[in-house]
């Protein structure tokens, strides 16, 4: 069981408030991502569930359990650092094997279950390795072995790929979320990379400036943003935003078109926008051009690949209708 | 980028080093060569270099007269027990200092630094009629402990130097692996801080072993030190100077041959921030 519940958790350092009121509702073996710009508090957010940072105000319970003022060793959950953490004195084998020390497991059980998680995370070879000794990839999966070997009742991971290379990050997502699958415990996964929170989580927790600006599934996210912040978050490229009176029209203080969601043509036609290419991004799926358009400043577009399309190039543009968002002044969904 | 530098400049800096060492190793090497003359040929007045007539007699007239094992003894006692007393104080002090901080913590560390500073003549007084009355005059637990009190600040400073080399997210991981506040400083704490640890306990065995002022003043015979030792010879009946010398050379040796096989992890822990 791993159920986490926040109630109106508050953190202050000093006088400088991070987290104004943050109530959660993380049920059992949910994928929860907490995504949000750099400085945003997700970090905060995650050590104050770890116990690693004490709240200002407000509760925090673990299985309907008041653990607010528990220190982290009796929470019975596991971490994951973005810088690993590994110890350095340690072997390989005793790094995974130290919380079940610490546990006072016995000694069969201890050998048992590291053998088990050396193999699960294919680390076998290099148990008797120091950390020094690995690379990134094979760090940070030590430090996942770490993690599973308590069976906690979740795991808490802050950006653990971060420090890899593009190829190895896509990997270990996998990884992850395929252990997730096969222990379907309660995992709460800190990060800023939205691909990331998209491809993994069951729930997203969009926050900014500390605040919750929305909690829901990843396509509840996609399509149905709460407000601009969200809107403009979640998607990759960005949305693009129009106020004015182009979004009168649309009987909104501003509208959001997704890159995704253009006609794009050659020739104009009643009621398209025109703009000029400045630059085609060519992935070789896809394709994304950023146009100057007349009167409404830079918007990207995503078109397939196999169009060509080069600088200076006059182009026009429809909004598929059914697709565009609208906001009111205080930037909420319409 | 490499800079040149001519041979001349070289050599003459060379050279220097090898002046200035040799002033500041003259004094032991009078000792050593002193120890092994007669007192007649240590006080003539056409001094001679080497030993003319080379003898131990000197040796066992010092051990003779006041018993050098006795007091060697109580050395070792002293600067080890003090020193490790030290760190069993000293690491759990440091721990909260670097890793739990309050916004006094600064100032404790500067007013414990200040203590080092004032003369030690300063608190004689209160110190003796503190240990007269405690009866820890002339003990060699008194002076453990007096030492301890002496060396604690320098002990706690060097150790909050080392441990806030020590990245936080490592102790915050055995927080998160179950491990209590005491198996987190005996199973990740201290054994990353394995090099400056050693350096302290070096660096303040050295200090405790060589300190005067307290063990000759709180002394005066069962619990006297190496120092009261020689202090003992520069007496009214008059000043031997090839005996002096064998005393003092007893008494200095020990520690300088243990600073001179720890010389590199002394090196090494004391230039521990500055090179990383
Ligand atoms: N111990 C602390 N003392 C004072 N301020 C802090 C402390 N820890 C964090 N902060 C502040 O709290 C805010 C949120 O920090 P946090 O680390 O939670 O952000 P984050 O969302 O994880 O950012 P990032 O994506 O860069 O990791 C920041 O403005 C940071 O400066
Ligand atoms: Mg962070």
């Amino acid at each position: 069981m791993g159920s986490i519940t926040l109630s109106h958790v508050k953190k202050s350092f000093g006088e400088v408030q991070i987290i104004p009121d943050i109530s959660l509702d993380i049920k059992d073996g949910e994928f929860v991502v907490f995504v949000g710009p750099s400085g945003c508090g997700k970090s905060t957010l995650l050590r104050l569930i770890a116990g690693l940072e004490d709240t200002t105000s407000g509760q925090i319970l673990l299985d309907g359990e008041d653990m607010t003022k528990a220190p982290p060793a009796r929470r019975g959950l596991a971490m994951v650092f973005q810088s690993y953490a590994l110890y350095p004195h340690m072997t390989v084998r005793d790094n995974i094997a130290f919380p079940l020390k610490m546990a006072k497991a016995p000694k069969e059980v201890i050998d048992q279950k590291v053998e088990y998680a050396a193999r699960t995370l294919n680390l076998s070879s290099y148990l008797d390795r120091r950390p020094r000794a690995l690379s990134g990839g094979q760090r940070q999966r030590v430090a996942i072995g770490r993690a599973i070997v308590r069976e906690p009742k979740a795991f808490l991971f802050d950006e653990p790929l971060s420090n890899l290379d593009a190829a190895l990050r896509v990997n270990m997502r996998l990884e992850i979320t395929e252990l997730h699958q096969q222990l379907k415990t309660t995992m709460i996964y800190v990060t800023h990379d939205q691909v990331e929170a998209m491809t993994m989580a069951d729930r997203i927790v969009v926050l900014n400036a500390g605040n919750v600006e929305q909690f829901g599934s990843p396509l509840d996210l996609y399509k149905k943003p709460a407000n601009r912040f969200v809107a403009g978050f979640i998607g990759s490229p960005r949305m693009n935003f129009v106020d004015g009176p182009e979004a009168a029209k649309y009987d909104a203080h501003a509208i959001g078109v997704r890159p995704e969601h253009f006609k794009l043509a050659t020739a104009p036609t009643p009621g398209t926008w025109k703009g000029k290419v400045g630059v085609a991004e060519q992935l070789g799926s896809d394709t994304f051009l950023h146009v100057h358009v007349d009167g409404l400043g830079l918007m990207t577009i995503r078109t397939d690949g196999d169009q060509t399309f080069s600088h200076g190039d006059d182009v026009y543009l429809t909004p598929d209708p059914t697709r565009i968002y609208r906001f009111d002044a205080a930037g909420k969904a319409l | 980028m490499a800079r040149n530098v001519s041979t001349g400049t070289k050599v003459g800096f060379t050279i220097a080093a090898w002046a200035v060492a040799l002033i500041l190793f003259s004094p032991i090497l009078w000792v050593l060569l002193t120890a092994f003359k007669t007192e007649a040929e240590a006080i003539s007045n056409t001094p001679t270099f080497f030993p003319q007539n080379f003898t131990l007699e000197n040796f066992s007239a010092v051990q003779d007269r006041s018993d050098y094992f006795k007091h060697a003894i109580n050395s070792i006692l002293v600067s080890v027990g003090s020193t490790l007393l030290g760190l069993i104080i000293g690491i759990p002090a440091a721990w909260s200092m670097a890793f739990a901080p309050s916004k006094k913590t600064k100032d404790i560390l500067m007013w414990m630094l200040s203590t080092k500073m004032m003369p030690a003549v300063g608190v004689l007084i209160p110190i003796y009629l503190i240990f007269r009355d405690l009866r820890l005059l002339d003990t060699v637990h008194g002076l453990t402990l007096i030492m301890t009190l002496i060396n604690l600040p320098i002990i706690i400073w060097m150790l909050y130097t080392y441990f806030k080399e020590i990245p936080v997210d490592i102790l915050e991981a055995a927080r998160m692996d179950g491990a209590e506040l005491w198996n987190e400083i005996v199973h990740v704490l201290v054994p990353m801080a394995v090099p400056g640890i050693a350096s302290t306990l070096l660096l303040n065995v050295i200090l405790a072993w060589n300190e005067a002022f307290w063990t000759i003043t709180l002394t005066s015979g069962r619990a006297g030190t190496l120092t009261a030792f020689i202090s003992s010879f520069s007496s009214p009946q008059g000043l031997f100077l090839a005996k002096l010398s064998a005393a003092s050379l007893l008494a200095i040796a020990p520690i300088l041959l243990m600073g001179w096989f720890s010389q590199k992890q002394l090196v090494r822990g004391l230039t521990f921030g500055a090179v990383k």
